[in-house]
């Protein structure tokens, strides 16, 4: 990747947060409530529906599960598609909700 | 963790803080699609909400090497990348083009018709939004009849969808398939599948915009899925000449148990305004091409 090919005038190279922070983009933040959360109750890798189906691949599928606020743009497919309803929307100005 | 329960490649190839909208179906695509290419492969693509995604230069928000090329080169410009790979004998990298659905079946036709008939070495995807999303929602020839664009304001698109399928079949591929983001095993299943095949492969992923069909960014995965289980999207694959249906699709043609385009139709905005007449003659448009596919399915 660091190697400059004279060839090319006009190369991108990757970087996180090409658009910036698009957390900012977010009016309601989904919030994990691990008591419901399967992999959590189950205690090994179990549904992480919610990581299948994040378009932006923010969700970290670990026991607890993690969601990365920074870059998370708030569409809520992930408290829509969460079988045990552990992911909820909360407004962005609440606290934990 | 996820890679021994849904058996994907765990890598990610597009990082967080891209540009595309709140959840946008082609991102959640283009997460499989990529997961199952891996390494080893470049993308061409023209002018569209792909190339939002991948940002502005001097930053990309991909890590697959990619080529921008104008809006009715895709296919020409894949050509053109096979075989300068081949001309240094780099027989190891996958090719890929990839437009949406203005690229493929209105401006991209002849080059991608062109591809085909040579039998180029490369997979061409089109990620199929029904319009042209990245410019306003203007009516592409993907449109479905009864959708508001921004081209068709008062009167709805009157005529029915293209069947670039069928166009596509009638190159005699060696590998053709649909797929939809709404169920991403699949997709990511029918990408590795396309990845071992030589020759020119065709892969239409039925893409759910948000911004340009009227529904809120949540209902994404839903949507999607509706259009399968309404039978608007089939999911299948045609393997040399041979027709299969896959996941979703196969069960529903099993069971029998399709939904009326109503569940699909009434989610979006886009459909307002679609008359009871335009009803029926889209439900009827489904059931033709859906007794089509049984028939083949059946063999």
């Amino acid at each position: 990747m660091k190697k400059k090919d004279t060839n090319i005038s006009a190369m991108a190279t990757p970087a996180v947060g090409e658009a910036g922070k698009t957390g900012d983009w977010r009016d309601m933040r989904p919030v994990c409530d691990h008591s419901k959360c399967i992999p959590s109750i189950k205690k090994k890798a179990a549904c992480f529906l919610c990581w299948l189906y994040c378009p932006e691949g923010v969700i970290k599928a670990t026991i607890p599960l993690e969601i990365d606020l920074e870059y998370c743009k708030g569409c809520g497919i992930c408290a829509e598609e969460c079988p045990g309803k552990a992911i909820t929307m909360v407004n962005e100005g609440e606290k934990n909700g | 963790m996820p890679e021994n329960l849904f058996k994907v490649n765990i890598e990610e190839y597009m990082l967080p803080g891209q540009r595309a909208c709140q959840g946008c179906g082609l991102s959640l695509a283009y997460r499989y699609v990529l997961k199952a290419l891996r390494e080893n492969t470049i993308v061409t693509f023209p002018a569209c909400c792909l190339t939002v995604l991948h940002g502005l230069y001097p930053t990309t928000s991909v890590t697959i090497p990619a080529l921008n090329c104008t809006l009715a080169s895709t296919a020409a410009s894949a050509s053109g990348l096979v075989a300068g790979l081949n001309a240094v004998n780099r027989t190891d990298i996958t090719v890929v083009a990839i437009a949406g659905d203005g690229g493929t079946f209105d401006m991209g036709i002849q080059a991608l018709s062109g591809a085909a008939e040579r039998g180029t070495d490369f997979i061409y995807v089109c990620y199929d939004n029904e319009g042209y999303m990245n410019t306003g929602t203007q009516r592409s020839s993907a449109t479905p009849m009864g959708a508001l664009t921004s081209t068709t304001p008062v009167l709805t698109k009157q005529q029915p969808k293209k069947d670039m399928l069928r166009i596509m079949e009638a190159h005699d591929l060696p590998y053709l398939a649909t797929t939809s983001p709404a169920y991403p095993i699949d997709l990511y299943d029918k990408f590795v599948k396309a990845k071992r095949i030589k020759g020119a492969r065709y892969m239409q992923i039925a893409v759910p915009c948000p911004p340009g069909w009227g529904y809120a960014p949540k209902d994404t995965v839903r949507i999607g899925r509706l259009a399968v289980e309404t039978g608007i999207v089939a999911l299948f694959e045609i393997e040399d000449g041979k027709f299969r249906f896959t996941g979703r699709t196969k069960t529903l043609a099993e069971k029998g148990n399709k939904l009326p385009v109503i569940n699909y139709v009434e989610r979006q905005g886009r459909f307002r305004k679609m008359s009871i007449e335009q009803l029926r003659q889209l439900q009827r448009w489904v059931d033709t091409r859906w007794n089509e596919y049984l028939k083949r399915a059946e063999g």
